[in-house]
């Protein structure tokens, strides 16, 4: 006689990551510290954004970097010159990071900087526009980037990673005259999904739009601080 | 391939269940539950699921995946409507933005099915 039972778990499969970010926010928060997970495609600029704002912002925010890559400290090696903590971790094999990584970051910060001194940490993770959308590593706040050399329909194909953003920036708009791209159509794809995203326009190259986006995160900084 | 990484996840969790059992059941099928608005595709994970599991107590156990549709709720049209994934997420009718996400984002191990061992045993003396 072969009899068959059922054990309902009806667990996320993301349960022990979702654990994981839950801890790195704790850990966070009890120092006063504001987290942003910054995401995009490879290419679309979020190290130069971090090397803008950390020029711009040093004087008035202590900052912090955990910086995902996959194999290299590039990346790292471009934002220690701005003289602050840069934890690089690297991925490995993996496209995302996770919360267990992020926790290897947070526990650097902890022994070899001074955390209740710092006010944001800025996790670049691995240019990616799937993964990164499901793995939340502890973050207050969802950055995406879009680079418009990807094109109007980039959020329409990776709707996760756009849905799920608290903040888009729509990066290189200096190329806009050399491509035929719709802002417009950009922002009305993402807001199909996500209305309330903060849309910002920037090129580092130029400078503009970055005030805006240095605006939205001292507003967040100060708002999250009050909560702490 | 996050499927790689959701996978190791899954074993890891039915790993644990299987050793909170006193009596060490056989798995027969694990049921999981994956909406169509994850960025997880069943495929990769049916894939990744068989190549983890090679020679370990989950080696030739089954995994049954249930797709979920991606349904929201358009709050000015009081309807249900499904978004199409990859070309419209607004309302077909009012175009109002989907904001109301009521399924397709599901990403969960339903349960698992099993038979116990013990009870084959006795049943054959």
């Amino acid at each position: 006689m072969h009899q068959t039972f059922d054990a309902a778990l009806e667990l996320n499969l993301l349960h022990a990551n979702q654990e994981g970010a839950n801890h790195n926010r704790e850990h966070f928060d009890k120092w006063g510290i504001s987290c942003f997970n910054i995401m995009s495609s490879p290419g679309a600029g979020k190290t130069v954004l971090l090397e803008k704002t950390l020029a711009a912002l040093q004087d008035k925010l202590s900052m912090a970097v955990i910086e995902g890559d996959m194999t290299t400290e590039l990346d790292a090696d471009r934002l220690r010159q701005y003289n602050v903590p840069v934890i690089p971790i690297n991925t490995g094999r993996s496209c995302h990071l996770d919360s267990k990584m992020v926790a290897g970051g947070i526990h650097t910060l902890e022994h070899e900087y001074n955390p209740q001194e710092i006010d944001l940490v800025l996790v670049e993770n691995v240019g990616n526009l799937v993964c990164p959308a499901e793995f939340e590593v502890g973050e207050h706040a969802k950055v995406a980037l879009l680079s418009i050399t990807e094109g109007e329909d980039k959020p329409l194909k990776y709707p996760v990673m756009f849905q799920e953003a608290d903040c888009l920036l729509i990066t290189k708009t200096d190329l806009a005259p050399y491509l035929d791209i719709d802002l417009d159509r950009i922002a009305q794809n993402v807001r199909q999904m996500n209305p309330n995203v903060t849309i910002i326009s920037v090129s580092a190259k130029t400078g503009d739009g970055l005030e805006v986006w240095f605006n939205w995160i001292q507003n967040q900084v100060s708002t999250l601080t009050l909560c702490h | 391939m996050h499927e790689t990484d959701m996978t190791k996840a899954l074993i890891l969790t039915v790993k644990d269940w299987y050793e909170s059992q006193l009596e060490k059941p056989k798995i027969e099928k694990i049921h999981l539950i994956v909406g169509q608005f994850t960025c997880v595709e069943p495929v990769s994970l049916q894939f990744a699921f068989e190549v983890q599991t090679r020679n370990t107590f989950l080696a030739e156990v089954e995994l049954v995946i249930k797709d979920i549709p991606l349904v929201a709720f358009c709050h000015t049209c009081q309807q249900e409507y499904k978004p199409e994934i990859g070309l419209q997420y607004s309302c077909p009718d009012c175009n109002s933005p989907m904001e109301d996400i009521r399924s397709g984002r599901e990403l969960k191990i339903d349960r698992i099915e099993y038979s116990s061992v013990n009870t084959y045993e006795n049943v054959s003396l």
